[in-house]
């Protein structure tokens, strides 16, 4: 056999080196050790595969038909989460309305972004005046009371939109009002943590550097400052998408909110009302759901603001 | 040589709820080019304010400049709109600020920091950006620099951050840096270094270097002429061995007195100017150093000095001659 006595010159420097971790790396290993996120996260992603996946099971014209003749049906074999008052499968419904909660939540909070973002980051990086203006306006949304706000609205919009249709299902045209009407109405928490943000940031020295180089305006907006505070904007964010959730099944409970024959885990609570004692699989279904998609997701928001504070010390 | 920077009479203030801070108090000089202008001063005397003020980095409110011009070019740099100064600022004019540790964007990677720049004012495509940048890297010293590309500043040392900025600095070839302080930071070793790779720079790329600083010792190495800023106001001027040999104004000999001496025995005390620089919500009215000045005389408390020539290329605001201690 031979030898090879000058081995150990041959190692490449980058064998010798540990890659340094990356911001998300860290954010990884500190969100990793918060039982409560990673149980949420499982959680989420079991709903979500639960709301998607079961639409191969069961199909929409399946989970909107209405059979007189059976409602109100308890759980059985053939209708393991029961029927409602019009006789439609539970647990049907309960796969398409979670798909539409989900996408409401998620769109709702899109557009709570897109607002919360440009007001918050044009207010904090331009300060005086224009701030004034802006957070005056902000709080004028703040201090009306949102639920109200969102019920005016939704029944101010509600049957003035078309049914729409999208990559070949139909939507009641109130599910768009209510992303809508959810996104304008929760932004004012977002601009006020975005604005906190860049009210210190700016006062960075790199800040000033950048300038030093002649970078534009904008860019420095978007590209030096608002990289800068992703941690308490993606936190907010998910807690948004919480939130959404929330409200969507609160306005449609109330009858305001998404139409049916559209399914969503808010609407199916609203006839179940008036069987609270009588046929509770009515409304422990949905309920169930939605509860634990609220508590998920404030699970990995919570993680998240641990896992991404730059002020956290653990490793 | 030609000037290729002029300022006349700058006067920055500053609107503070304690009163109008006067931070800037009709400063004039000039910079000619591939020249190195070094401006000492203490902490506060304005050397930092004038410069921002000149490239309108200067928040207004609450800044405010008063008066003058900075003429670049036969350009007014101070009436200029915001967008053609962002054409100026980094691509003629650049700054290399005092602390590397904080003047790196810390979430976006080093590469992307150096090829900003160069997208921005020379329209480099990604691909020659990043050749540039591999360049830049390379001459101001830093080894791998490929890699590096990749790093974020929490991953290089401060010597090595300090040599980044630079490196960013430079990379639009300006015809001005302005560096203010930017040695401070850094330990004796690392601040040698640097210095070393400033005057290679200089002389390989040949721009003028305005070197803010407070370190004496660090001008006599590098500068070729030298300003002296006291409480917004340019008390000597002097070519940088006529500052050394013969320092005219009582400011300057005080200065150049407290600097730390090899020769000194271990327990003589250094020493120091008396009294504390001037309350800047003041307005200068008579000579701001009048107070501290062993030389002081009645007029001095009465009447402001105008900068004079007393030699080639040397000039002074003081009302004595401190070779003698009476008026001149």
């Amino acid at each position: 056999m031979e030898t090879t006595p000058d081995a150990i010159v041959h190692l490449i420097p980058d064998e010798l080196e540990t890659p340094p971790l990356t911001l998300w790396q860290l954010a990884w290993r500190r969100f990793r050790r918060h039982k409560m996120a990673i149980f949420g996260s499982i959680s989420l992603l079991v709903l979500i595969i639960y709301s998607f996946g079961g639409a191969f099971i069961y199909t929409e014209a399946y989970a909107n038909f209405t059979e007189t003749g059976i409602r109100l049906q308890p759980p059985s074999a053939a209708h393991p989460f029961g029927t409602d008052t019009v006789g439609r499968d539970i647990l049907a419904r309960t796969i398409y309305g979670g798909q539409i909660s989900l996408l409401i939540g998620l769109t709702a909070m899109l557009v709570q972004l897109f607002i919360g973002v440009l007001i918050g980051a044009i207010s904090g990086y331009f300060g005086g005046r224009i701030d004034s203006i802006l957070m005056r306006f902000t709080e004028a949304v703040l201090i009306i009371p949102q639920i109200f706000l969102l019920l005016v609205m939704a029944k101010f919009f509600g049957s003035k939109i078309p049914d729409i249709t999208v990559l070949g299902r139909t939507f009641s045209g109130s599910v768009v009002v209510i992303v809508f009407i959810i996104g304008i109405t929760s932004w004012p928490y977002l601009a006020r943590i975005v604005r906190a943000e860049f009210l210190s940031l700016k006062e960075n020295e790199f800040i000033l550097a950048a300038h030093s180089t002649g970078t534009p305006t904008f860019q420095i907006i978007f590209r030096h400052i608002l990289p800068n505070s992703m941690a308490p904007i993606i936190v907010a964010a998910t807690l948004g998408v919480a939130s959404a959730i929330t409200l969507e099944a609160y306005i449609s409970f109330l009858g305001l909110g998404v139409r049916p024959p559209t399914a969503t885990w808010g609407n199916m609570l609203e006839g179940a009302y008036n069987y609270i004692d009588t046929a509770y699989w009515l409304w422990l279904f949905p309920g169930l759901l939605i509860t634990l998609i609220v508590l998920s997701i404030n699970f990995i928001g919570d993680g998240l603001r641990d896992a991404l504070d730059p002020r956290s010390r653990a490793i | 040589m030609d000037k290729i920077l002029q300022i006349n009479n700058l006067r920055t203030i500053f609107n503070t709820p304690e009163g109008i801070v006067h931070a800037v108090n009709g400063v004039s000089f000039h910079i000619s080019e591939g020249e190195t202008l070094a401006v000492v001063g203490e902490s506060g005397c304005g050397k930092t304010v004038t410069m921002l003020s000149i490239l309108g980095l200067i928040p207004i409110p609450p800044g405010e400049i008063v008066s003058g011009s900075a003429y670049y070019h036969n350009k007014d740099l101070l009436q200029l709109p915001e967008e053609e100064l962002e054409r100026i600022r980094g691509r003629e004019i650049a700054m290399i600020f005092q602390d590397p540790m904080t003047s790196l964007n810390p979430v976006l990677t080093i590469g992307r920091q150096l090829t900003e720049p160069l997208t921005l004012h020379l329209g480099f495509d990604q691909q020659k950006a990043i050749q540039r940048a591999v360049e830049m890297l390379t001459f101001v010293g830093i080894p791998d620099a490929e890699k590096r590309l990749d790093a974020y500043p929490h991953q290089f040392s401060g010597g090595m951050r300090q040599r980044v900025m630079i490196a960013m600095a430079l990379g639009c070839a300006p015809s001005i840096a302005i560096a203010d302080e930017p040695t401070t930071a850094l330990d004796v070793t690392i601040q040698a270094q640097i210095i070393e790779l400033v005057i290679r720079l200089r002389e390989e790329l040949g721009m003028a270097i305005l070197w803010i600083t407070h370190d004496l010792g660090v001008v006599a190495g590098l500068a070729e002429r030298v300003i002296v800023m006291y409480s917004g106001l340019i008390l000597e001027e002097a070519d940088v061995y006529n500052l050394y040999e013969n320092p005219c104004h009582p400011y300057t000999t005080a200065l150049l007195g407290a600097l730390p001496r090899v020769d000194y025995t271990r327990h003589q005390r250094l020493d120091s100017i008396p009294g504390a620089p001037p309350n800047l919500l003041i307005e200068p009215k008579h000579c701001p150093f009048a107070p501290r000045c062993q030389f002081v005389m009645d007029i001095c408390r009465e009447q402001m000095p105008q900068l004079e020539l007393i030699g080639s290329d040397h000039q002074i605001a003081c009302w004595v001659d401190i070779h003698t201690g009476k008026s001149r």
